[in-house]
């Protein structure tokens, strides 16, 4: 804190405050201040969690593992060394061993950093806006519309996902592409109805009715008034959401329906260290512990949010 | 000033009718969710393949066979008459045949489905068993060494593939120890001794008073079922600890220890019964849970179950049977979200009166 | 005056916090007999935390201290939990505020009187049934045998309350504490609660200790008043002499009463001083 004091706080009508003061003044002079005002405290309760910090180091270490995989890998992630190298044990020259095509496991593993991240985003993305947006639509419309959206919600959360994954995996055809569809397509409902909730709280509120009476279209009432308040719900569900999708998609590529060989995608090194696994188990251990790794780290950040941002379930 | 009449809620006879009411609007919901798994396998099946008649029968099967299978499903009618034929079908059992088994895919599921229930029902009982008295007492000590231990196996259970534990626990509890028997459900000795009846290997062997086939099964059947069961507990005794922080913080606690009541009975008796009615939702949903896991579980323990048959489908690519194993797994899903659903309005008496 | 019912000389409720210790109850002092005294508190006055406080009923985390906590003889404070229990509902009694949340949801009615009775008394179910239902119709339910099978959400909230007296009174209790029994209920029906339990504490000649926010209410069902303020008793005063208040809080809350025919305007608003809470 002290190290801040060189730096000017922004002006202020009533004398000098710190930075801190500014930040959680009762009296923000903009929206501006108050929305800053509000992460602050919010970042203080999360950074106060031990366990949400170290879910927040884990994440980052894995974004920055796959920016930096090319020079942070000291081998070729699909090329290995036939000859000298299959099988080998960890060792100084390969610190978690070879696999069966005498490929580095630590340089796969790494390489593999950047599937998970590409999956797990790709998802996100394409998952949490059309929850938002069918839950959103649902919650402001309702009558027949909201019974309509509601009712397809729960027939699709009624349904075994892995299941209904693996099928629209076998018809789509394997690939880490389609696993990402496939996954998308079976995890928005949740975000659907989380929003859809949302919605129904605010739908009738006094300030809503206030910009519903200066014109606004319901279009604009969705999109810049409603949605931005259903924000921090959904990004704290689709963060503890994330442990399960790289499960998931962990999964699909032991089976050989994600990523195709020679990806280094996590799952499927499990399941081609599997034939291995009783002289060479490390083969099959190592990506294991990366995948378990990972998903804690989502997990821990994900109740770490949850309790900063919803004070109300904290600690349950 | 005494009068005091002024209960809310309807006559018996109102109820009884409120009650009829609820239980069809729930059977309409059930029938469209069915409807729904339908159409979303129909689409899988039939439209989005390029050529759905090949994803049945096969990239290898004689044109003649194609045109055959072509003209029998009905393929060169509109989708909508299809559609119509399918729901048909499917309600008749009927899901067509396997191009591996060359069974009806039908016959196939009664056969395996059963190693598939017994692995579920058992894991979800230990979970069960073993979860809830462990998500009560973290509940009741919160921040004690035991809320730790529960926080831990949770953030373990719900962040470690199924998979990836299973293989290593065969590799040092059967590979290594040899604790316990390996992959597949009963040594392959006893396949010439051994005659299955109901298909719950467990119940075979007592029926027929064969206990070393007995013992062998269960040998086979403990990792797995602990597995499972593993990841049951962990689902179900974290969410008893949440329900019971809530119950716990709830005035008619305090109301209980001013009547003097012993914090055993309050814990178990008014707590945990509270806490109970949104417990068998997780329970269902566990169950089911473990049910769609098993895709992955059987394959590691080379189980021959549902899972192993849909993931061996899925590698020939017999889509049959693929969709066969998806509508049976959905409705039994559907099944336990009716069952569950009955059972909270059981437990609960504020759902009872609606 | 013989041995006091209860005797509670300077008694603190802290309650450690991780920004430091908050003190709820800052050394209240009382003595009762089989009287009724109100205790009045805006929220946050610690009057609620002082009611639990002798129950034993305080969260886990709080810290009670006194130097005298003593219910007919016994003090509370040396005494092991088990026999602080065997007090509770046998000898001290509570009524909480609002029966919607204070009666076990899917326990029905009957069954939670009976609870109380059968932890206290060995008797038979059948007694425990009868005395159950005579108790129903002590607090003038006029159909006891149908009430006692219905569940806390079937019932009103006046219902509802008179259910929560019942359950605490079977055992027959010396000391009763109603911590605002009658704030969750409609006006109307508030008096009838307050005749029911005026009754009641008459009949058995139990002390009643009444913790509510409505001064007016309080001063005109109890013999004396005790008003709180930020965990401290400011004023001790016989319910009749209420108009002779010293202290500028309590004719401050006074003063907050609208009176038929006064001027409303401007409204009274309570002007806080700092020495108050010291």
């Amino acid at each position: 804190m002290s190290v801040m004091g060189n730096t000017t706080p922004p002006p202020m009508a009533e004398g000098k405050l710190s930075r801190r003061e500014w930040l959680l003044s009762d009296r923000p002079a903009s929206r501006t201040q108050a929305k800053l005002g509000r992460a602050y405290v919010s970042w203080r309760r999360f950074a106060e969690n031990r366990l949400a910090l170290i879910g927040l180091i884990i994440i980052l270490a894995l974004v920055l593992v796959a920016i930096f995989a090319d020079l942070l890998a000291p081998y070729s992630p699909t090329i290995g060394d036939l000859a000298n190298a299959r099988l080998l044990a960890p060792a100084w020259d390969h610190w978690l061993g070879t696999d069966d095509q005498g490929r580095d496991i630590l340089s796969r593993l790494i390489y593999g950093s950047r599937l998970t991240l590409y999956v797990v985003v790709l998802v996100a993305v394409i998952a949490a806006p059309i929850g938002l947006l069918v839950g959103t639509v649902s919650g402001y419309a309702g009558g027949w519309v909201d019974a309509v959206l509601m009712r397809i919600t729960d027939i699709f959360l009624a349904f075994p996902k892995l299941v209904l994954a693996l099928a629209l995996v076998a018809a789509l055809g394997p690939g880490i592409e389609n696993a990402v569809i496939a996954i998308a397509i079976t995890s928005w409902p949740p975000y659907a109805r989380i929003a859809r909730a949302e919605t129904m709280q605010v739908r009738n509120s006094d300030y809503i009715s206030a910009v519903r009476l200066m014109g606004a279209s319901p279009i604009r009432i969705v999109l810049r008034h409603i949605m931005p308040l259903c924000m921090s719900s959904l990004i704290v569900r689709v963060t503890l959401d994330m442990a399960g999708i790289i499960l998931t998609a962990a999964g699909l590529g032991f089976l050989g329906l994600g990523a195709q060989p020679p990806l280094p995608e996590w799952g499927a090194m499990i399941a081609s260290g599997r034939r291995f696994i009783l002289d060479q188990w490390w083969v099959a251990a190592a990506p294991g512990v990366a995948i378990l790794l990972v998903s804690l780290g989502f997990n821990l950040l994900g109740d770490g949010l949850r309790d900063a941002l919803d004070p109300r379930s904290a600690g349950q | 000033m005494s009068v005091a009449s002024d209960t809310q809620p309807a006559p018996r006879g109102r109820r009884a009718r409120s009650l009829v009411k609820s239980l069809l609007s729930f059977l309409v919901v059930v029938v469209v969710t069915y409807l729904g798994l339908l159409a979303v396998t129909f689409f899988i099946g039939r439209v989005i393949p390029v050529d759905p008649v090949l994803a049945i029968v096969g990239d290898r099967a004689p044109a003649n066979v194609v045109e055959r299978t072509r003209e029998e499903l009905g393929f060169n009618e509109p989708l909508t008459t299809q559609f119509v034929i399918y729901v048909q079908k499917a309600l008749s059992g009927d899901f067509g045949r396997s191009v591996l088994t060359t069974n009806p895919v039908m016959t196939d599921i009664k056969r395996v489905f059963p190693a598939t229930i017994e692995l579920a029902t058992l894991g979800t009982i230990l979970g069960a068993v073993l979860g809830i008295p462990l998500g009560v007492l973290a509940a009741v000590r919160r921040g004690g060494w035991l809320d730790q231990i529960v926080r831990i196996i949770g953030l373990v259970g719900y962040s470690v593939p199924i998979f990836w534990l299973g293989l290593l626990a065969l590799l040092v509890f059967y590979a290594r120890l040899q604790w316990v028997g390996g992959p597949g459900r009963i040594d392959v000795v006893y396949e010439y001794t051994f005659t299955p009846i109901t298909g719950f290997y467990l119940l075979d062997a007592i029926i027929q008073r064969d206990w070393s086939a007995f013992n062998n099964i269960l040998s086979h059947l403990a990792l797995p079922s602990l597995l499972l069961g593993y990841f049951s507990l962990a689902y179900i005794s974290r969410m008893t600890r949440s329900f019971m922080l809530n119950e716990l913080s709830q005035e008619y606690i305090v109301a209980a220890r001013a009547k003097g009541l012993s914090e055993r009975r309050i814990v178990w008796r008014h707590a945990l019964r509270n806490a109970a009615v949104p417990l068998v939702t997780v329970i269902a949903l566990s169950y089911a849970g473990l049910l769609e896991g098993s895709v992955l579980t059987e394959t590691v323990f080379a189980w021959p179950g549902l899972g192993l048959y849909i993931t061996n489908s899925l590698q020939n690519a017999d889509m049959n049977a693929v969709l066969g194993g998806t509508i049976v797994i959905g409705s039994v899903f559907i099944a336990i979200n009716l069952l569950s659903d009955l059972l909270y309005r059981l437990l609960d008496p504020r759902t009872r009166a609606r | 005056m013989s041995a006091p019912l209860l005797d509670v000389q300077n008694l603190a409720v802290r309650f450690p916090t991780r920004t430091g210790t908050v003190e709820a109850v800052r050394g209240v002092s009382f003595t009762l007999g089989r009287e009724r005294l109100g205790i009045v508190g805006e929220s946050g006055s610690g009057k609620s935390q002082t009611g639990r406080a002798i129950l034993g009923l305080t969260a886990p985390s709080a810290q009670v201290t006194a130097d005298r906590l003593r219910f007919d003889g016994q003090d509370l404070l040396t005494i092991s939990n088990a026999e602080r229990r065997r007090l509770r509902g046998k000898r001290i009694a509570m009524v909480l505020q609002d029966p919607k949340y204070s009666l076990d949801p899917v326990m029905s009615i009957g069954r939670q009187i009976v609870e109380t009775l059968r932890t206290h008394e060995r008797v038979s179910r059948s007694e425990a049934r009868k005395r159950a239902l005579a108790m129903l119709e002590a607090v003038q339910i006029r159909d006891p045998e149908r009430v006692f099978d219905l569940y806390p959400h079937e019932v009103s909230g006046g219902m509802g309350q008179r259910a929560m007296i019942a359950m605490m009174l079977i055992a027959g209790p010396e000391l009763l504490i109603a911590d605002e029994p009658t704030s969750a209920l409609d006006v109307t029906v508030q008096l009838e609660i307050l005749a029911i339990l005026d009754s009641l504490v008459r009949d058995k000649g139990m002390g009643l200790i009444f913790v509510s926010h409505d001064l007016r209410l309080v001063s005109s069902f109890c013999d004396r008043v005790l008003v709180m303020y930020a965990g401290r008793v400011v004023e001790e005063l016989a319910a009749k002499d209420l108009s002779q208040a010293q202290h500028p809080y309590t004719q401050g809350l006074l003063n907050c009463m609208p009176k038929i025919g006064a001027s409303r305007h401007p409204l009274p608003v309570l002007e806080r001083q700092a020495e108050w809470a010291r």
